[in-house]
């Protein structure tokens, strides 16, 4: 793997306007508003966090994977990247990350992937998509909304024989990715559940989620 | 292939598209006429289509980030909408994009209808609203698309590149339906084809019935995870 570019923020977390610790396994919902920058901080060390994004004018514009990586000409987010919505506009700028590489072609585990992919009697396991669900829920949205999401911390690597695999996590405790808000929009997360892969080391850990003002400089 | 099994065949010409529900037990041979062809298909739970096309689910299940033969279409409820049950070309791209009327203008220019008839220049984004329209559907339902004989290779530094000439004249592939899918079919030029000139390449479709899904399939049995999204298929039609 090619040398990561690491970028840390200026930004001093006592002059955040918004700072939460979200548990292991929870979902979550904020509106990040224009010209706020968003920080996730991964406490525990190679915890997936599963982000949708949308317009929260208008969730029918929301965070297109494909667009976003087919725009950029690269698979993997880190500092400098646009995230696109399926309109063509950007959502979210990343500004700052001192993990180095994020996927956005993994998406995001659920009961029915779950079975597929372990064991059909898996479906009872908690998963990113049931957080999903009930996070989008809390605001009228349903799974029709449901669409692309953003991995966080996590390494899904492409090989050149076009292969998806699964690596170890090159995050650690402490690392953190920071994104500033172009529009109002609306994030929703998934600290993901997952017991059945080793890239959390089957120990989901909590994120700590940060919120700076548009008039912090 | 008996020819008693032909349903129907027509030929879908460049910049075009077209809906139809495959019936579980029957399969479409899409052809490239041409060669240099690129078919973007997206795909629906005919039945309920909030259950449609999950690109990271079908890729996470057979650890691919491009489609052959054996593989399966999953929807986001762990069922295989269809199987790739024959492919001449190797590599079919699921991580590229699809063009948008904005991404068309930029790159090829304006070429509209009052001056250039139905010769006029379409995009995928447009092809496929407009298809989903007619089922009652709109963007909040279009996920994304897998872009059938189109090749783009990733680095080891995640740079994705568009490899040119991925399909010959002749060159098909066949996708089967394990459940009754909604498929939306269109043959713009892949976003990232670097070529500056317009050229949608026709193909030919020929609708036929399937053999019956032996024990011994080759999709089927391609993986332990696709014995188990057939599985899920099989469970819903009991």
């Amino acid at each position: 793997m090619s040398d990561r570019v690491l970028v840390e923020s200026p930004l001093d977390p006592a002059t955040a306007i918004y700072d939460q610790v979200l548990p292991d396994g929870d979902g979550w919902i904020h509106e990040v508003k224009k010209g706020q920058t968003f920080r996730i901080v991964d406490l525990g060390g190679n915890q997936a966090a599963d982000t949708l994004f949308y317009s929260a004018r208008d969730f029918s514009e929301r965070y297109s994977a494909l667009d976003t990586i087919n725009a950029q000409g690269a698979i993997y987010l880190t500092t400098g990247s646009r995230l696109l919505s399926n309109l063509g506009n950007e959502l979210m700028v990343i500004t700052a990350d001192t993990c180095g590489r994020h996927d956005t072609l993994g998406g995001a585990c659920a009961a029915e992937s779950n079975q597929v992919r372990y064991s059909i009697d898996k479906r009872y396991m908690h998963n990113c998509r049931n957080s999903f669900t009930m996070a989008l829920a809390s605001w009228g949205v349903g799974k029709r909304d449901m669409t692309s999401n953003v991995n966080f911390f996590m390494n899904v690597p492409v090989t050149p024989e076009g292969k998806l695999t699964f690596e170890d996590g090159i995050s650690d405790a402490g690392k953190y990715v920071e994104m500033k808000a172009t529009m109002d929009v609306a994030v929703v997360i998934s600290n993901c559940p997952q017991l059945n892969n080793p890239c959390n080391a089957y120990n989901p850990t909590p994120v700590r989620l940060l919120v700076w003002g548009a008039d912090v400089p | 292939m008996a020819p008693d099994t032909l349903l129907f065949e027509e030929e879908l010409r460049g910049g075009a598209s077209f809906a139809h529900v495959l019936k579980r037990g029957t399969a479409l041979r899409i052809t490239a006429v041409d060669g240099g062809a690129n078919v973007p298909v997206t795909f629906f739970n005919f039945e309920i289509p909030v259950e449609r096309y999950n690109m990271p689910d079908t890729l996470k299940a057979q650890h691919t980030a491009h489609l052959t033969r054996g593989h399966c279409i999953y929807s986001d409820m762990g069922r295989v909408l269809c199987s790739i049950t024959h492919d001449t070309v190797g590599w079919h791209d699921p991580i590229g994009a699809h063009s948008t009327d904005e991404s068309v203008k930029e790159k090829y220019g304006e070429h509209g209808y009052q001056e250039f008839r139905n010769d006029w220049y379409t995009s995928t984004r447009q092809n496929f609203l407009r298809e989903l329209a007619k089922f009652g559907m709109d963007r909040r339902d279009l996920q994304g698309q897998i872009n059938f004989f189109s090749k783009v290779h990733v680095d080891n530094d995640g740079r994705m590149n568009f490899i040119p000439g991925n399909s010959k004249p002749g060159d098909y592939v066949e996708l089967r339906a394990e459940m009754n899918t909604l498929i939306i079919i269109d043959t713009n030029p892949h976003p990232l084809d670097p070529n500056p000139t317009y050229q949608p390449k026709r193909v030919h479709l020929r609708f036929h019935r399937a053999e019956p899904v032996a024990a011994d399939d080759y999709c089927r049995n391609s993986c332990p995870e696709n014995i188990r999204g057939f599985i899920n298929s099989e469970r819903y039609f009991l």
